[in-house]
């Protein structure tokens, strides 16, 4: 049976052209870049080489960007670094209520360390409203933090337009572009922004490397101390073969993209029409139209999400529920349920993300297979009416 | 997002897959139903007893894997047993029938014992009733 991977949005499989180009940095050229003998001169280069490919890639300046582990530790760093730098000016924080764990986290807790955190709600679509940042903004705001695109349900936010606004007020402004970039144009002078978070690995670079965009003046205070690299904004030894490989990745991002983009949003609407039409009861979540050309997600009335995904993955499909059942808490999604959906609603949401190796065949499997899963769960249901 | 499912033995799996004695029972002489669809799980269970003894059973299950296998096996465990034993099956022997559950799972289990005494009092109120 063919494996079916439709959880781009989790991971991405690491190009095999990522691949080759790390290679040579785990054995041959594995010197610290720290070094100043010709191992660690080779490593240097390799790692300011990679810091141009991705400083251009997002229309910044070299010193403009530090390398990371991940999104995670770019939101970190975004969230507590300027909070703490900024401490004396203000203490006002504010975000959004579908912000990933890794913004939503480090709010809570700086709202433990004297921070006001405003979390702005978002309407059905999904999106916030820039007025209600304007709004938000008082003379002790040192940050605003909003997502580019939800990883969940897809929604892109007016970006350009909330930075402009924070901008015009001399706000620093952070957005975790972790899903969107790679995927989406992310020229940072063009959103408006300070500091934005990217992650290798949702855009077919390997895992556990990242960077974050540091605009030039920004006040920030690293979050990993006890050594010079990074100009000091993040010790420790440079992950140079995965610097590297997301180098690569976004080398490939820049000739690939576009047309990625639009093959996908072919199939992703593909999807959507296919299994709204094949499934009654069934809805799309997120912006219909402003969304990540590859995300789909959609709930499915009086079934569960994580017996869906079983199915799924029996059948060799691998997807992602917004259920409570596969996360340690009981709660669903708290991103489907900011959106309205009610509680049962989003217990029975399934997300589809698509990337660079899907193809219509994928999809067509998906809509003769999913429907009839749909069926099987909803007959042994005992929220189900029967068929209409 | 949520994260991908936990390992489930392979007797859940085998449940999930097969699920036993799904379905709407005429006439049942008790039916109990748990749960609640905001917290993701809802199960209905029905009992036929003749002479004191569970003759047979049908369930109904919204809710995930753990749920639609340990209402399935349940079902099972009941069948030919007298309504004093099927009240001593907890929900710890339940989980075990299965091969056990992941730890965050077990709720499921409890549900299971739930649904079952709540379709045997729904069985002896009816008796009373008469």
């Amino acid at each position: 049976m063919e494996r079916i991977y439709l959880d781009y949005a989790a991971t991405t499989p690491t190009h095999p052209e990522v691949v080759k180009a790390m290679q040579p940095y785990f054995y041959d050229k594995f010197g610290n870049a720290s070094s100043l003998y010709s191992f660690g001169q080779e490593a240097k280069a390799a790692l300011e080489e990679s810091r141009q490919k991705v400083a251009d890639f997002i229309g910044a300046k070299p010193e403009e960007i530090v390398f990371t582990s991940g999104g995670s530790e770019s939101n970190n760093t975004a969230l507590k670094g300027v909070a703490f730098a900024l401490r004396g000016k203000g203490n006002r924080i504010i975000t959004s209520v579908v912000e990933h764990h890794a913004v939503g986290e480090p709010g809570k807790f700086l709202a433990k360390e004297g921070f006001e955190i405003i979390t702005l709600p978002v309407d059905s679509n999904g999106l916030v409203d820039p007025d209600a940042v304007r709004k938000a903004l008082n003379d002790k705001t040192i940050l605003v933090s909003i997502m580019h695109a939800n990883n969940e349900i897809g929604t892109i936010q007016p970006i350009t337009e909330m930075g402009r606004i924070c901008r015009e007020k001399g706000v620093l402004f952070h957005t975790d572009a972790v899903q969107a970039v790679g995927h989406l144009p992310t020229m940072v002078s063009e959103l408006t922004v300070d500091l934005l978070s990217a992650s290798g690995h949702k855009f077919y670079g390997p895992k556990g490397v990242g960077f974050l965009y540091i605009r030039r003046g920004t006040k920030i205070k690293p979050l990993i101390q006890g050594g010079d690299q990074e100009r000091r904004f993040r010790a420790g030894t440079e992950n140079t073969a995965g610097i590297v490989g997301l180098a690569k990745a976004v080398e490939i991002a820049a000739v690939e993209m576009e047309e990625e983009g639009k093959k996908l949003t072919q199939l992703r609407d593909a999807l959507i029409k296919g299994i709204l039409k094949a499934v009654p009861d069934s809805r799309l979540n997120g912006h219909p139209a402003q969304r990540l050309p590859n995300n789909v997600n959609i709930s499915f009335a009086y079934v569960e999400g994580e017996s869906m995904l079983l199915n799924l993955d029996l059948e060799g499909i691998a997807v992602s529920t917004g259920s409570a059942c596969t996360s340690s808490s009981l709660e669903p999604s708290s991103v489907l349920l900011a959106i309205g959906l009610p509680a049962e609603s989003a217990h029975g949401s399934i997300r589809f993300t698509l990337g660079k190796w899907t193809t219509q065949a994928h999809v067509d499997r998906v809509l003769d297979i999913f429907p009839k899963i749909v069926a099987k769960l909803r007959a042994m249901s005992p929220l189900y009416p029967g068929d209409k | 997002m949520a994260e991908t499912p936990f390992p489930y033995s392979e007797t859940v799996m085998d449940h999930f897959r097969n699920p036993r004695n799904v379905g709407v029972m005429e006439n049942p002489s008790g039916v109990g139903k748990v749960g609640n669809p905001i917290c993701g799980d809802v199960m209905e269970l029905f009992i036929k007893v003749e002479n004191n003894i569970i003759t047979d059973t049908r369930f109904r299950t919204f809710g995930c894997g753990a749920a639609i296998a340990t209402s399935s096996m349940v079902t099972e465990l009941v069948k030919g047993k007298s309504l004093e034993e099927a009240l001593k099956i907890s929900n710890k022997a339940v989980a075990e029938a299965l091969g056990g559950l992941p730890p965050i799972k077990m709720h499921c289990s409890v549900l299971a014992e739930e649904a079952l005494k709540a379709a045997i009092d729904d069985y002896r109120k009816k008796q009373t009733v008469k």
